[in-house]
């Protein structure tokens, strides 16, 4: 690992000034951050470790009625969370599918928004990579490139964005805090994450000194808890990243779909939220049919990046399903297999 | 520049100079302190042969930077038993077989002992497989190593309604 300085500052304040300096990079679990740095894939010059500020691991109901969740929340923390699970079932659903039970223990909130793609060719060092070093290339583009990109994708970058949370997140319309050199200010999380067309190397809206602060769910948010799942095909049952996930969240009142939430995971460099195809859900009966047309609209614009049509398929279907699961209501318990499809509590035996 | 930190082990407290903000709580527990127990698998996150408590909490040691734990309480492998009296967990690891060559042994016992003490298994094995995925064992112990776990976790509720009654 190349050598590096490190600071704790005390403030918020003082971490921003310190990270705003060119080759500084904030530190919070470093649970991403350290494997990139053994790697050689990150090579910061400055640490600055935001672990210690005050204030940042608070989970806080707000008046209106939204959530407001510190950065420095573990995920685990917020997953366990009896009001969280109850509010946003979903939401602790992903959070639960990813990463093993140590990782999620010390991975926080504001670190698994930033975490980087797990492209194979973005790890090794010996690959040409435009999001590791812009301009050298990629060589994902003609090589083993199954779990790639089918949505968003350019001819410089492929890679995906391998967050869970962040995929129901996105379709409950998630809020992210920056504190940064001129102030606090807020962006819908579906606009911190960067597709890649020429520059793969920025991965997100975030400016130097940047330090996402907090994440808040909207009021509106709640009002999915009866009908939210999230589902992830993965190469194995368990800690593992998806192929392709989704999350699907309705609202049901007289036997209409009054409004519906759907995103993808897994299939973009960043969290895929499908309004194309929640307007065909709105106002529809919930049945196999609209969720079939449902799943169609939100692969509309899908093409494969190289070795991966079937991830299209498989979206479709992922879906169609997640759809069909979160009709069905959210189990009053969570799944024993969180997320997965082949879990014996899962609800439904196809979509 | 030198960082001091200090840290709580096995209930001791430690103190150290770090002269390179690159050591993480693995390398510092067996380099410095010679608490070679926690093992150095694959050093980056994926096998879990690593795993220690943190504040009570199972994390993987190769990924976090030791300068960024001052004052946080550890416990490792060493720390589980009470003299010669095996923990729980160890003595049900032995008595099903939960290991052949044992190098990842530690890290199973650590995390199980965390999972216990996180209370979301109960005695349902599906359960406990998903819970414990974090923990690789190249020998293929698994199917001793959950009915350890079923077995430490059906004690530990017994002695909790013993407790409770």
């Amino acid at each position: 690992m190349k050598p590096f300085d490190y600071v704790r500052p005390a403030t918020v304040a003082e971490a921003v000034a310190a990270a705003a300096q060119p080759g500084a990079t904030y530190l919070a679990a470093g649970t991403n951050l350290l494997d990139l740095m053994k790697g050689g894939v990150s090579r910061p010059d400055l640490l600055v470790d935001v672990t210690h500020l005050k204030g940042l691991d608070r989970i806080e109901p707000l008046a209106d009625g939204g959530l407001r969740i510190g950065a420095l929340v573990r995920n685990a923390d917020l997953a366990h969370d009896e009001d969280f699970a109850r509010s946003y079932p979903a939401v602790a659903e992903a959070l639960l599918s990813g990463a093993s039970a140590q990782l999620r223990n010390a991975a926080t909130v504001g670190g698994n928004l930033l975490q980087r793609t797990r492209c194979a060719y973005f790890y090794d060092t010996a690959s040409r990579c435009n999001k590791r070093e812009a301009g050298s290339g990629c060589d994902a583009r003609d090589g083993e490139n199954r779990t790639h990109a089918v949505l968003g994708w350019s001819e410089s970058c492929i890679a995906t964005h391998p967050s869970d949370f962040c995929v129901p997140l996105v379709a409950l319309d998630a809020i992210v805090e920056i504190e940064g050199r001129k102030g606090r200010r807020e962006i819908a999380l579906d606009g911190l994450h960067r597709l890649p067309a020429d520059t793969p190397e920025r991965d997100s809206a975030l400016e130097p000194g940047d330090l996402i602060v907090a994440v808040r769910l909207p009021p509106a948010a709640r009002g999915f808890a009866a009908h939210a799942r999230y589902l992830k095909v993965r190469e194995r049952t368990s800690y593992a990243f998806a192929v392709v996930s989704a999350a699907a969240a309705l609202q049901i009142e007289n036997g209409r779909i009054k409004e519906a939430r759907l995103a993808l995971g897994g299939v973009a460099a960043k969290p895929w939220r499908a309004r194309g195809a929640e307007d065909v859900l709105k106002g529809a009966a919930p049945d196999a049919a609209v969720f079939q047309q449902a799943a169609q609209r939100a692969l509309t614009e899908a093409k494969p990046s190289g070795d991966n049509a079937f991830k299209i398929e498989l979206a479709r279907r992922i879906v169609a399903r997640a759809l069909t699961l979160a009709a069905a209501g959210t189990p009053a318990r969570m799944p024993a297999l969180p997320a997965s499809p082949f879990a014996s509590t899962s609800g439904a035996i196809h979509a | 520049m030198n960082h001091s930190i200090s840290l709580t082990v096995n209930g001791a407290r430690r103190d150290f100079v770090l002269d390179d903000p690159r050591v993480t709580l693995l390398d510092l527990l067996r380099e410095r302190l010679h608490l070679t127990g926690t093992k150095k698998g694959c050093d980056r996150g994926q096998c879990g042969a690593c795993t220690i408590l943190v504040g009570g909490k199972r994390i993987n040691s190769c990924l976090a930077l030791a300068i960024s734990h001052d004052g946080a309480d550890i416990l490792t492998i060493e720390g589980v038993a009470r003299g010669d009296q095996l923990h729980p967990v160890q003595a049900a690891f032995i008595a099903h077989d939960g290991f052949q060559c044992g190098f990842c042994t530690p890290g199973q016992i650590m995390s199980a002992i965390g999972m216990m003490r996180e209370g979301q298994a109960g005695d349902d094995p599906e359960r406990i497989r998903e819970c414990m995925s974090g923990n690789l064992c190249r020998c293929g112990a698994y199917a001793g190593i959950v009915d350890a776990v079923l077995e430490a976790q059906a004690g530990a509720s017994e002695t909790n309604r013993r407790r409770s009654a």
